[in-house]
């Protein structure tokens, strides 16, 4: 036999060898060959860091892709282009959308080791047992289907995850004090004439018809059954009371990349805007004065979880579970508690995290030393207490969660008529 | 025969590549935009809801005004500030070095990427920036001027940043081929410099004039990027309502846009084309 062919007898074991491997896979098999896998994660820009790409090489040895998009595109990529991903890397509210076009299966959670460490704000709405469910999409209401394949949500958890959640946190309205100089409680705020020509608002329309919602209530203007889920009559004022405000000027501009709002605010053309907990660190990093301040009606709420693609099988699915797990084992966790965000699984995060570190950005205490980004920079000194206090002082007054409405497309359009206008 | 066969030959390559890049794609969008779309999915259809929403809403027609406003206050701009240039270059600089160098230096700008050029602007316009720093310095204003950025002027005024250059360069390449004596004639007969300019230089010049023109229409009446970034998302042209509706995977309305669009934009090149032939004038 020559050296350079195989006989037809040890093509045939080598194929039975890895038929058996692919359904039963052994543990040997898996150390050898996973270097060779790639995952391809899309997902929102939030959580798509290279540190995370970095310690996945080195702690499970396999290759992590991650692409940048925001919440359109990202939504739009997972929706029709089932093939150019394996892990999507979502918010909720884009679970609702994209779970329906069959693109992503549902996660056995007996695979999930730390399944039973994930807050159970994503399994039953409740921070704790007596707190009440906020209004709009909240995780737990698309965190579950019935089974495998099934595109129907289930109403509680049933063992089949639609995502898996891996950070989320509580947005309010961000503000410079330095150049506002009084307290600010309300929501309403955004509306008030004194801010005239210094206020933006995000221009993204299902996160920013929240915020509207969160101002026309705080004004008194209008009392919404569910803000999370608005008729059409109340899309119609919502917006009216809107255009009427930016007619008037009230608005500096919009924005709808992280970058804008840094630069709005740390330029001082706006004062009061809609914002993101990274955005108001990044403007304290270049100086300026800036709180994420704490409103007495609530925050508005998102998350975010990672979801794998329908055509994952085999080694590449043991992959994807293998970086699932990882990700509840706690290094990530802490790595986005530094950033600002919340881990889905805290007390495993708290393994990575320092007293100090773990005591400012978990549990509100004043910081005792040097708090730093996850990149080394110096964000807060000793003394410092994060806006808003401990972990169940602002996820305990969520007002309501990013959403998609049954009338999305119906928004969608009066929306554009707001940016017209 | 031979020859009839070598020339359909000669012409094919690029046929292909015009129909397979530029009229297919066409067709698909004229096609998808009578489908029907749900949230997350477009599915085949006949159906007229994406042209009704569009010519129903008036939202979309103070959309187009406001494209055509941006297109026609540039176009305007744009043509001045061009053609004053050019005949600068073309008449005024009589070394045809220094004529080069100093066209050359019309273009440094464009060594940059034109995102970039854009948001320059940002800085320098805002509430503390350089320009109202510069103002409030020499008593001009008291109070910094809201309306420089994120409003129509700073719109306009980064348009014809970004498009000046491409009425330049036409015009300039019709001026320095007119004939001088014709100009010298002029003066011979005894026409004023002004005459010269209304009855020589700019019937001559008419072809560069509508190359730049037609540049600068179709670029402003395509745009997106820049209403976005100038007027602080405050402000929408055509080109965001169609950026917006892909973003929500809203194909069909988007493609019915584009077309309407398309209709506009070939509705008013074929206007400017009935002033001047310019394959005769070339």
């Amino acid at each position: 036999m020559k050296k350079n062919h195989y006989s037809r007898r040890s093509v045939l074991a080598g194929a039975s060898a890895a038929a058996v491997a692919s359904a039963f896979p052994a543990p040997m098999i898996w150390a050898q060959e996973i270097k060779d896998v790639t995952l391809r994660q899309i997902g929102t820009g939030v959580s798509a860091f290279n540190e995370v790409a970095a310690k996945v090489k080195e702690d499970l040895g396999f290759t992590l892709e991650m692409t940048a998009l925001d919440s359109d595109a990202a939504t739009q990529r997972a929706a029709t282009q089932a093939g150019s991903f394996d892990i999507a890397d979502i918010e909720y509210w884009i679970c609702k959308k994209v779970w329906p076009t069959g693109n992503l299966q549902a996660m056995d959670v007996s695979r999930i080791t730390n399944y039973d460490k994930i807050t159970s704000i994503f399994k039953d709405g409740k921070l704790t047992p007596d707190s009440t469910i906020a209004q709009g999409t909240a995780p737990h209401t698309v965190g579950f289907v019935e089974g495998p394949g099934s595109a129907k949500f289930a109403d509680q958890s049933s063992g089949w995850m639609t995502l898996i959640p891996t950070i989320y946190n509580a947005d309010t309205l961000g503000i410079r004090p330095d150049l506002i100089g009084r307290p600010i409680e309300s929501w309403a705020e955004l509306l008030n004439p004194e801010f005239k020509g210094r206020a933006s608002i995000l221009d993204i329309s299902s996160i920013g018809i929240m915020d509207m919602a969160m101002v026309c209530e705080a004004m008194g203007k209008i009392q919404y059954a569910d803000k999370g889920n608005m008729t059409r009559d109340e899309i119609d004022q919502t917006i009216a009371i809107f255009i009427e405000a930016k007619r008037a000027g009230q608005f500096r501009a919009f924005w709808k990349t992280f970058d804008e709002s840094v630069n709005l605010m740390s330029s001082g053309e706006v004062v009061i805007q809609s914002m993101w907990s990274p955005a108001v660190t990044a403007v304290r990093s270049r100086g300026m004065e800036c709180k994420f301040q704490p409103l007495k009606e609530g925050y508005r709420s998102w998350g975010g979880g990672i979801g794998l693609a329908t055509h994952l099988e085999g080694l590449q699915l043991d992959a994807a579970y293998e970086y699932i797990n990882w990700y509840l084992s706690g290094w990530v966790g802490g790595f986005l508690m530094r950033q600002g965000y919340y881990s889905a699984a805290p007390e495993t995060s708290k393994l990575f995290m320092t007293d100090d570190e773990w005591g400012y950005w978990f549990e509100g205490k004043p910081a005792q030393g040097d708090i730093t980004s996850p990149q080394g920079a110096v964000i807060e000194t000793a003394g410092a207490v994060r806006d808003g206090g401990s972990f169940e002082e602002r996820m305990g007054h969520v007002a309501c969660w990013n959403s998609v409405m049954d009338e999305n497309q119906y928004m969608v359009r009066k929306w554009n008529e707001f940016i017209a206008a | 025969m031979r020859t009839n066969f070598r020339s359909w030959m000669l012409a094919l390559p690029l046929t292909v590549v015009l129909a397979l890049f530029l009229l297919l794609p066409m067709v698909m969008i004229f096609v998808v935009s009578f489908w029907g779309a749900t949230e997350f999915s477009i599915y085949p259809a006949f159906q007229f809801d994406n042209y009704s929403y569009l010519f129903g809403s008036s939202v979309v027609w103070s959309v187009f005004a406001s494209t055509l406003m941006y297109t026609i206050v540039t176009w305007v701009v744009t043509l001045v500030v061009g053609f004053t240039v050019a005949y600068f270059l073309a008449f005024h600089i009589r070394d045809t070095t220094t004529q080069m160098g100093l066209f050359l230096l019309c273009t440094i700008p464009f060594w940059t990427s034109n995102i970039i050029r854009m948001i320059s602007w940002v800085p320098f316009l805002g509430r503390n920036g350089l320009a109202n720093q510069a103002l409030m310095g020499m008593g001009i204003t008291d109070e910094p001027l809201e309306w420089l950025l994120f409003s129509d002027f700073s719109v306009i005024l980064a348009f014809v940043h970004l498009y000046t250059l491409f009425m330049v360069v036409p015009i300039f390449n019709t001026m320095v081929r007119i004939d001088r004596s014709l100009i010298e004639a002029a003066r011979d007969n005894g026409a004023s410099g002004f005459q010269i300019l209304t009855n020589v230089i700019i019937p001559l010049t008419k072809p560069g004039i509508m190359i730049g023109s037609i540049f600068v229409v179709a670029l402003v009446m395509g745009d997106f990027i820049t209403v976005r970034f100038m007027s602080g998302s405050q402000s929408a042209n055509v080109g965001r309502l169609i950026s917006n509706d892909i973003g929500l995977l809203q194909y069909p309305s988007a493609a019915a846009t584009s077309v309407v669009l398309l209709v506009t934009v070939m509705i008013v090149i074929s206007i400017m084309l009935r002033f001047v032939n310019i394959r005769k004038e070339l």
